[in-house]
């Protein structure tokens, strides 16, 4: 393999330093060597790879700030293996991985576990986040700083909430000169106890048990309020109603230290999604006969699509600036865990392979700007990360050699058969996408190449 | 195209109840009061109305009249499309009565043979009979009528059809041609072809 | 192609055409809930179930319409009225009956559900009665089978169409036709899969539909909207907290069963004050019309939904409800067991 690779030709899309014109990215020795806007400087060609990008959108690499890749414990779901490759077909050349596996990740020899699984996978990078509690309890805080040096690079325990509020302003005290983000699922239990999807008309509809937005937004605000107390970083996962957001905007101008991530389908996905009728958000007839097709379960996720009007809310508020991310939440399931009635399946979308191609649509559509979407997956998430990750998410010279190159125009029809992710619950199964990604490059490898626009040495 | 002819008006089909009364009557000397006409829906039961009142005309006998639904008894139920039975409605039992099934063409023979199911499904009669307005053959089965207002020999590619005054506004049997480059089936237009 | 039968009977060939005039082609593949039945299926199965109840005055009891064919009830929450009506209705139509429920060997033993009725569609059932406590397992049951047909016999808190078709039934054999009149509902409505469906077959038939009950049980996400957006299903679903208003005048008085989960989960304070708020008892009922019918889905907590008095006196139409039960399960299943091929 050579040591170097040029990305040649393609329309250079880097927020983090206000780039967005046709040039040339040097990666040499897994580093971005210099980025040539308008080929104003001459590289030598002999014995280099080239990735030929004219007609292309070239990024930096993707990060994905939230996944759950499932191993160790849930292999059949998923596997480190599987997922990274998921991850690189999908463009995400970083994957923040969640500790809800079994055992959960709480101890600093499952962190290295992940990581070295990561380095022989040898496809995306993995970084590994920790729980908050062991055992993912929710009784007593890990050994934070150990973690952190193990490789840490946030605590969660993702799936669910930290339901004890003292326990939540410990944690958010102790991580605070660690530098790392505590990461919340923001899910108040008694309020959403039960619960299947958002509860509105479509839950009435259905006969199926809501979680209201305030079960969301009550474990909001509560968080924000411990980070203001302490001084910690908290960082809300998924969020998913205007009112989350709302809270989110106002904390920020107190200065609160609070950021938080949006996942695709929470912006392309409403929930009517579940009536079986629409996939997207939509007019759906709201009282037109169900047909066998209601109860779709591979809509089925917490925290669950909501209304119409949050999404709207969370489309103009990321292109606004207010959201600091955008996350997949990545969650594969088998077909068994979702082929039962309703109640009974599990929660979760597949979105690694799906996820920029429903962000590209949106775009396409003219509801967001493509700049806006590749900062929120790229200089956002490395910022929430923090200070350490400065080489990550841009393409300032010395940054990680990290790319993802795509089509923005392309359009595509998903088959969940292709999907290298062991997890084909994708509600989006037969829908067409416009946008996808066709190369991805990580520490200045070549990890995916869809239609072989490679050159040169390998 | 197709061509449709009168073949009973209604003073012919007048007549022929007329006849079938009096030959109900003298196929059963002696035992008219434990009579029951069943007219078989839908024109059945008009038909059974009819010949009633010519028993009460000529004989003064009352002779109870009863409609039987068959849609729950045909061989061909499941196959035929949507089935809506209409009551069965009966107003004495049939135990050891003389019954006498009233329809107004009989041709394979099945419609009868689900009518005597429902009949014995009624209760036990002593005896059955099956009186008709018109028979155009083609026996499927071995059935018979005992009484035949008309006997309108026909080709499986012809229709007959029977209007009555009570169900469609005038009294009169109709033979329809049907030509052979029309597919074979009911041969009435506007209704759809059911059986698949 | 009409069958030999009638091919040339002319008269039942014109009769099929009048009986079904607006519904050439309309077979019917699952019954799992009132919102997609057309006014002219409802009146139709009516007729047919008028026709099924002179079958069941009968001294043989049996039609040998469904004859080889096989009706399986899957009930994962017990029942017994239900089942037995379903029961009662394949058997007397000459189909075979096999019932499973919970205890069953391999339902219990945590087979999945798709894994059972797909097993059962390979032993070639004809028609699978399911109920299920979770809502929408008759819908996954439906677009997994292609030769099975699937009636809901009540899917959690969703739908009970069966039983919503004989209270209309009921309603109109007793009260001529249901257009214009007014039909109270009082109880836990969000919870009440037989509410619900209700709710779709009366609007469907042009009553007028008076809730009453605690605004904890109540459905207001389907009711959400109905002022302000057009052709809202439930525009004219009036809303009475009050059941001496509400009652005032009724037609129909449909008394729900409470559950008594609802005052341990808190979304009640007490029976005692649900009782006194919104029973239907003897005073109550005087304030409907005379001719008013006073029915109940089943099984009846006397006493707290329902006084004793009520519930056993002349306007009580509650033990015809279940005679009209079979009477509609038996058109329900003649309605849509599978047609032959060819």
């Amino acid at each position: 393999m050579s040591g170097r690779l040029l990305v040649r030709g393609g329309r250079i899309v880097d927020p983090s330093q206000g780039i967005d014109t046709v040039g040339d990215v040097l990666i040499r020795d897994g580093r971005v060597a210099s980025v040539s806007l308008e080929g104003q400087e001459e590289i030598a060609l002999q014995g280099i790879t080239i990735l030929e990008a004219s007609g292309l959108v070239v990024s930096p690499g993707f990060i994905d700030l939230h996944c759950h890749l499932r191993e160790p414990g849930s292999e059949e779901k998923e596997t480190i293996a599987t997922g990274s490759l998921a991850a690189v077909n999908g463009g995400f050349t970083t994957l923040c991985v969640m500790p809800n596996t079994d055992p959960p990740l709480d101890t600093a020899p499952l962190i290295q576990f992940l990581r070295q699984r990561a380095k022989e996978v040898g496809l995306a990078r993995l970084l590994p986040i920790a729980c908050i509690t062991r055992g993912r309890a929710g009784q007593r805080l890990v050994e934070m700083g150990e973690l952190v040096e193990a490789g840490a690079v946030g605590f969660s325990d993702d799936g669910d909430p930290v339901e004890d509020p003292f326990l939540m302003r410990m944690a958010l005290m102790y991580s605070a000169p660690l530098g790392v983000p505590i990461i919340d699922h923001c899910q108040d239990p008694s309020l959403t106890q039960g619960g299947q999807i958002h509860e509105g008309w479509v839950a009435s509809r259905l006969g199926l048990k809501g979680m209201p937005s305030a079960g969301e937004e009550v474990m909001a605000a509560r968080d924000i309020e411990l980070a203001a107390l302490t001084g910690g970083h908290i960082h809300l996962a998924h969020i998913s109603t205007s009112g989350t957001l709302d809270l989110v905007r106002n904390a920020r101008s107190r200065g609160v230290v609070v950021t938080a991530e949006v996942t695709p389908q929470h912006l392309f996905l409403s929930e009517e999604a579940v009536l079986g009728q629409v996939l997207e958000v939509g007019e759906a007839d709201p009282y037109a006969p169900l047909t066998p097709f209601a109860y779709d379960t591979r809509a089925k996720v917490n925290p669950p699509l909501r209304p119409r009007q949050d999404v709207q809310a969370l489309i103009h508020g990321l292109q606004a600036g207010a959201i600091d991310a955008i996350a997949t939440d990545h969650a594969p399931h088998n077909l068994v865990d979702k082929a039962c009635p309703f109640d009974e399946a599990a929660f979760g979308i597949s979105i690694l392979e799906t996820g920029v191609g429903m962000l590209l649509s949106l775009v396409a559509r003219g509801a967001l700007d493509l700049s806006t979407v590749v900062r929120h997956l790229t200089i956002g998430p490395a910022r929430v990360m923090g200070p350490r990750w400065s080489q990550f998410g841009t393409l300032k010279p010395g940054a990680v050699g990290d790319v993802t190159i795509f089509d923005p125009d392309e359009k595509w029809i998903v088959n969940t058969d292709d999907f290298a992710s062991r997890g084909k619950n994708s509600p989006l199964e037969g829908q067409t996408l416009q946008g996808r990604v066709v190369a991805t490059v990580v520490g200045g490898r070549i990890v995916h190449d869809r239609s072989g626009i490679a050159r040169g040495p390998r | 195209m197709i061509q449709t002819r009168i073949v009973m008006s209604s003073d012919e089909i007048r007549s022929a109840l007329s006849r079938l009364a009096h030959e109900v009557v003298e196929g059963n000397q002696g035992e008219g009061s434990s009579l029951l006409l069943l007219g078989i829906r839908t024109r059945g039961l008009p038909l059974a109305e009819r010949i009633a009142a010519n028993i009460l005309k000529f004989e003064g006998l009352a002779t109870p009249v009863g409609a039987l639904d068959i849609a729950l008894y045909r061989d061909d139920v499941l196959s035929r499309g949507p089935t809506l039975p209409h009551v069965t409605n009966v107003p004495t039992s049939v135990d050891n009565r003389t019954i006498v099934l009233v329809d107004d063409v009989i041709f394979t023979g099945r419609s009868i043979r689900a009518a005597m199911d429902a009949v014995m499904d009624l209760g036990r009669p002593r005896r059955v009979q099956l009186a008709v307005l018109v028979d155009r053959g083609h026996r499927e089965l071995p059935i018979r009528a005992d009484y035949v207002g008309k006997n309108l020999p026909s080709a499986l590619s012809e229709k007959i059809i029977v209007h009555l005054t009570e169900v469609d506004g005038a009294d009169e049997v109709l033979l329809s041609e049907i030509p052979s480059s029309v597919h074979s089936g009911n041969g009435i237009e506007g209704v759809s072809d059911r059986a698949k | 192609m009409l069958n030999d039968m009638d091919q040339h009977d002319s008269s039942t060939v014109i009769e099929t055409k009048r009986m079904n005039p607006t519904c050439p082609d309309n077979q019917r593949s699952h019954v799992l809930d009132l919102d997609d039945f057309r006014t002219e299926e409802i009146n139709a199965l009516f007729d047919s179930a008028r026709a099924m109840l002179e079958v069941l005055e009968r001294g043989v009891k049996k039609v040998p319409t469904l004859r080889g064919k096989t009706v399986f009830t899957l009930f994962y929450e017990p029942s017994t009225r239900t089942r037995i009506s379903f029961e009662t209705a394949g058997k007397l139509l000459s189909a075979d009956v096999i019932n499973i429920s919970e205890s069953t060997s391999s339902v219990g033993k945590g087979e999945s559900f798709l894994d059972t009725v797909l097993t059962l569609q390979a032993t070639q059932a004809d028609v699978l009665v399911v109920r299920h406590p979770h809502s929408g397992a008759p819908y996954f049951a439906s677009r997994n089978l292609n030769r099975t047909s699937v009636i809901n016999a009540g899917d959690g808190t969703h739908a009970h169409p069966t039983q919503a078709l004989l209270d209309l039934f009921t309603i109109e054999q007793r009260l001529g036709s249901i257009q214009g009149k007014r039909v109270v509902i009082v109880g836990d409505i969000a919870h009440s899969r037989v509410a619900r469906s209700n709710l779709w077959g009366l609007v469907h038939l042009g009553a007028h539909v008076v809730l009453s009950g605690p605004s904890t049980l109540m459905p207001w996400d389907l009711l959400e909207g109905r002022e302000k957006r057009p052709g809202h299903p439930f525009a004219d679903v009036e809303v009475e907290m009050n059941l001496d208003k509400a009652i005032s005048e009724a037609d129909v008085v449909m008394a729900l069963r409470l559950q008594r989960e609802r005052q341990d989960f808190g979304l009640l304070p007490s029976l005692r004050e649900y009782a006194r708020l919104w029973q239907v008892d003897a005073s109550r009922l005087s304030r409907a019309k005379n001719s008013a019918l006073l029915m109940h889905p089943g099984p009846m907590n006397e006493g707290i939904e329902v006084s004793p008095e009520a519930a056993h006196g002349a306007q009580s139409k509650i033990e015809e409800q279940v005679t009209n039960g079979v009477a509609i399960r038996m058109a329900l299943l003649l309605a849509i067991t599978p047609r032959l091929e060819g």
